[in-house]
């Protein structure tokens, strides 16, 4: 079967594989630790370990999208700010 | 909750669904992620373009008037449908013969195929054969929605109103059927004025099915093609060109791939926010 259609690229593959592993970890993770450890944070609402990791990669989309808008590439800064976010949404949403 | 008692191989069961979701949106999905980094010019030849799409889409004019124009659109049938969906709603009978008079003539308008309502309002909004059309001008108004953005506006809001109010009627009278007796005759007891019946027992009771309506209709509305396509086609100019109908354009129009594929992903980015918005908010309500 030929995938040229999909026009696969090496940087696209990379991010892909970037969320199977984060999908595989949240999976092993609560094999180790179950119940998805829920709790309210400072948001008011409920959340799982699924939802902080929907909440960190569509916020992180956004902080890439308007680094990308008001300054342009390269994005190394707004993955430091990304990151951050991230560790802040797990620590306390 | 005890695992050992459950049966893994039940996941099996759920194999169908995810290769069918995977074929109509993962790899779809995968694929406009690869268009929207590189240049095509047919032939499945593609060259690396990197973020240039993103930040020309971001930065575009284009993109930005027909957000604007896709927010506007949204907020002013959200302004219009969901308080006339109420009122009619609250003036529709409860009980007796005309309850299923009432539900059909409501559901008829959303039984209509998109393209066809389109079709409708075109015909019907027609400046010199039209019916509507024929009769604004009748009354000495100059109204021709093929030539006037204004008219063009209002022809394409007037025609959601039409086809989609409905669906917030039929919500909202579901949320007040489920009200039992006993709210209104303690309101009655209580002397409470027509309004205090709204404001504190009817609305409370609707707010979740309300919830809904406006997130359907946020949703339908930000992502609406074929009815306006159909009735005005974008125009006149391109003031009625709403996200969709100017995605279409540039990714089959002007077979622009790239570009396509990185403002379809910007405008996929937007409706998950809000829909997630709203399912926050849904959820905290309920919480509460």
């Amino acid at each position: 079967m030929s995938l040229s259609w999909m026009a696969w690229t090496g940087p696209t593959a990379a991010f892909f594989i970037f969320i199977a592993i984060c999908l595989v970890a949240m999976a092993v993770w609560e094999r180790l630790v179950p119940g998805g450890s829920p709790r309210r944070g400072v948001l008011g609402i409920d959340t799982t370990r699924g939802d902080r990791l929907f909440i960190s990669l569509l916020g992180s989309a956004f902080i890439f999208l308007a680094w990308l808008g008001f300054f342009g590439t390269p994005l190394w800064i707004p993955l430091g700010f990304a990151i951050a976010y991230g560790i802040v949404v797990f620590r306390w949403v | 909750m005890n695992d050992r008692t459950a049966n893994p191989r039940a996941w099996w069961f759920v194999l169908p669904v995810l290769v069918l979701v995977a074929f109509n949106a993962l790899i779809p999905l995968m694929t406009v992620v690869n268009y929207s980094v590189q240049e095509t010019f047919g032939d499945n030849v593609f060259f690396w373009e990197g973020l240039k799409w993103f930040e020309q889409v971001l930065n575009s004019d284009r993109f930005h008037e027909s957000f604007l124009r896709q927010l506007a659109f949204t907020g002013m049938i959200l302004a219009i449908e969901v308080p006339l969906g109420i009122a009619v709603a609250l003036s529709m009978p409860r009980k007796g013969p005309w309850v299923s008079v009432c539900l059909v003539l409501m559901a008829l308008p959303l039984l209509i195929p998109w393209n066809v309502v389109g079709a409708m309002w075109n015909i019907f909004a027609l400046p010199d054969i039209g019916l509507l059309g024929r009769m604004i001008n009748g009354m000495g108004i100059d109204y021709n929605f093929t030539q006037q953005p204004v008219a063009a506006w209002l022809t394409t809001v007037l025609m959601d109103v039409w086809h989609w109010t409905s669906l917030v009627v039929l919500l909202a009278y579901a949320g007040l059927c489920s009200i039992p007796d006993a709210y209104y005759q303690a309101a009655k007891i209580d002397g409470a004025s027509a309004w205090a019946v709204f404001r504190y027992i009817q609305l409370p009771k609707m707010k979740r099915v309300l919830t809904i309506a406006i997130l359907l209709r946020f949703m339908d509305s930000f992502m609406i093609y074929t009815e306006p396509f159909v009735l005005t086609g974008g125009g006149p100019g391109n003031t009625t060109t709403f996200l969709s109908i100017d995605l279409v354009k540039i990714a089959l129009g002007q077979f622009d791939l790239g570009p396509a594929a990185a403002m379809s992903l910007i405008y996929f980015l937007v409706v998950l926010l809000v829909c997630w918005i709203f399912y926050t908010l849904t959820m905290r309500n309920e919480s509460q």
